[in-house]
C-alpha cells in the first residue's frame, strides 16, 4: 500500500474536513433563506432539499407557461374525486350559497369569504397546464382571484412563511411557501373555461398552483391558515402528501 | 410509468385523448383503462423520492466525471475511436468476437475496442444528457424559468415519451454491460474498474 502516501492522506483529510464544514455552513445559510423543505428528514431528505433549494433560487419569480386558447384540452379531464362527504353534499344542495372560505393565522384581520365575495374581486384568468404526478396532463383556462389578493385583504404579518390550505375533505390539506403564496399565478379558482368550476375539477373552489404538480392544487378549499412554522400541522411534514409518502414540494 | 402506462406526443395527454402507444400492463390507478381487471398497488410516493434523489446523484457524479475526463484526457485517449478503428475491419472483428463470446486477449483487456468506445460515448454524451434534459422538461417549476427546455421538444408529454425510451436504452446498456463484464471475467473486470488495473497483471494487490 505504498501508493497511499502521507501527502495523499493529508490532502484527503483536509478535503473531507472542508467538505463537512462547507455542508454545515450551507445548511445554516439554507435554513436562513428558507431553502429547507419541511420533509427534509429521512433517507430522501437530501435529494428533496437540493431540489427545493435549487428551484426556489431559480424560480422565485418565474411564470408558469401559458398557452393559447386553441390549446385548451377538450373535454377537460376530471380526475378521480374522493367520495364527497355529507358536509359537501349539504352545501352542494344549497347551490354552494353557504360555502365559506375562512382565513386565519398570522393575519391582521381574520375573515370568512363567501363565493360571491371572492367573485366580486377583480377576476383573473390563466391558460395553464395541470400536470399530475401519475403522468397525464390537460390544459384549461382557470378563472379566479389571485391568492395574493385575498392575503392582502386580510393583512399578512411580516413573519409569515407558509400558507396552509384545507379541503372540505379532512384528509386533504397542503401548504406552500410565501414565494408561491404571493406568486401572481397562484389562484383561488372558481371558474374553468369560462363557466363555473365543475365539481369533478374541484368546484366550487380550488387552489391553482401551475408551477407544481396537480396534487398541490387542492380541490374544495374551505380554509387558509397563514403561519411561520409548519410544526403544528399534522405530523409537521408540511402537508398530507409527505404523510402519505409524497414530496411536499412538487415543482419537481 | 405504471400509474399511467400510456404515452403521448405533444403538450397534453390523458385517458380522454388518443395515446401514441400503451404498455400492455395493468396500472396502479383505477382510472386508467388497461383492459386488466385489477389495479396494481401504488408505489409512487417513495419511488418518486428515490428517483429524484438518484437524479441528483447522477447529475453531481456525472459532472465530476465530465470535468475529470476533460482534464485527464480520458475521453480523447480512451473513448474517441482511434484512426485505425475507422474502417469496417475493426468493426467486423469486434462484432464477430462479441457474437462468439470470445474473452478479450491480454492486449485488448487494456483498452476499449471500437464498439465499446462508440457505445460509451453514446451513453455519456447522448443518453445521460438526454435523460436529464427530458427530466427537467417535465418539471413545471424548472420550465417556468427555462421554457425552451420543453418547447423545443414539442411539449411536456413528448418529453415524457423520450424520457421513457432513453431510460429503456440505459437499462439495456446496463444489462448488456453486466453480462459482458461477467463473460469477460467478473473478478478481473471488477478489479480493473475499481482499482484501475487490469486483472491479467497480478502486482501489489
Amino acid at each position: 500500500m505504498s501508493d497511499l502516501s502521507r501527502r495523499k492522506l493529508i490532502t484527503t483529510g483536509l478535503a473531507a474536513t472542508a467538505g463537512a464544514l462547507g455542508l454545515g455552513v450551507s445548511a445554516r445559510i439554507a435554513q436562513r433563506y428558507g431553502l429547507i423543505p419541511p420533509d427534509h428528514g429521512g433517507i430522501y431528505g437530501l435529494g428533496e432539499t437540493l431540489t427545493y433549494a435549487s428551484q426556489r433560487l431559480l424560480t422565485r419569480h418565474s411564470l408558469a407557461r401559458e398557452f393559447r386558447s386553441s390549446q385548451i384540452s377538450k373535454p377537460p379531464f376530471a380526475n378521480e374525486i374522493p367520495p364527497l362527504n355529507e358536509a359537501f353534499k349539504r352545501l352542494q344542495a344549497g347551490g354552494f350559497a353557504d360555502w365559506r372560505l375562512s382565513v386565519n393565522g398570522l393575519v391582521a384581520r381574520p375573515a370568512s369569504f363567501s363565493l360571491d365575495q371572492l367573485k366580486s374581486y377583480p377576476s383573473h384568468s390563466q391558460i395553464t397546464q395541470l400536470q399530475c404526478e401519475e403522468g397525464w396532463s390537460y390544459i384549461a383556462e382557470w378563472n379566479g382571484v389571485p391568492l395574493s389578493h385575498v392575503l392582502e385583504i386580510v393583512g399578512v404579518h411580516p413573519q409569515a412563511r407558509y400558507v396552509v390550505y384545507f379541503s372540505i375533505d379532512p384528509e386533504w390539506w397542503e401548504s406552500i411557501d410565501m414565494a408561491d403564496g404571493l406568486h401572481p399565478q397562484t389562484f383561488l379558482a372558481y371558474g374553468m373555461n369560462g363557466s363555473e368550476l365543475p365539481v369533478g375539477n374541484g368546484g366550487p373552489l380550488r387552489v391553482r398552483l401551475p408551477r407544481q404538480l396537480g396534487y398541490k392544487s387542492v380541490k374544495y378549499i374551505t380554509q387558509l391558515t397563514v403561519t411561520d412554522s409548519l410544526k403544528g400541522f399534522g405530523k409537521g411534514l408540511g402537508s398530507a402528501s409527505p404523510e402519505g409518502g409524497y414530496a411536499w414540494y412538487a415543482g419537481i | 410509468m405504471i400509474s399511467h402506462p400510456r404515452f403521448y406526443w405533444g403538450e397534453t395527454g390523458n385517458v380522454l385523448t388518443q395515446p401514441l402507444f400503451k404498455l400492455p400492463i395493468p396500472a396502479s390507478r383505477a382510472l386508467v383503462p388497461t383492459g386488466y381487471g385489477y389495479v396494481l398497488p401504488d408505489q409512487n410516493g417513495w419511488s418518486r423520492y428515490l428517483h429524484f434523489q438518484a437524479a441528483w446523484a447522477v447529475v453531481l457524479t456525472g459532472l465530476l466525471y465530465l470535468i475529470s475526463g476533460l482534464f485527464t484526457g480520458h475521453f480523447w485517449r480512451n473513448l474517441l475511436p482511434r484512426r485505425a478503428d475507422l474502417s469496417w475491419r475493426p468493426f467486423s472483428i469486434a462484432i464477430a468476437n462479441h457474437l462468439r463470446f470470445k474473452r478479450p486477449s491480454e492486449a485488448e483487456a487494456w483498452s476499449y475496442n471500437v464498439l465499446q468506445r462508440l457505445t460509451y460515448l453514446f451513453v455519456i454524451f447522448v443518453l445521460f444528457p438526454l435523460a436529464i434534459w427530458t427530466g427537467l422538461a417535465m418539471s413545471p417549476a424548472f420550465v417556468s424559468a427555462v421554457p425552451a427546455t420543453v418547447t423545443v421538444l414539442g411539449g411536456q408529454q413528448s418529453a415524457r415519451t423520450i424520457h421513457f425510451f432513453v431510460s429503456l436504452f440505459l437499462l439495456l446498456f446496463l444489462l448488456v454491460h453486466v453480462v459482458m463484464v461477467c463473460t469477460a471475467g467478473f473478478r478481473s473486470r471488477m478489479r480493473a474498474m475499481i482499482l484501475g488495473r487490469a486483472g491479467t497483471r497480478m502486482e501489489r494487490t
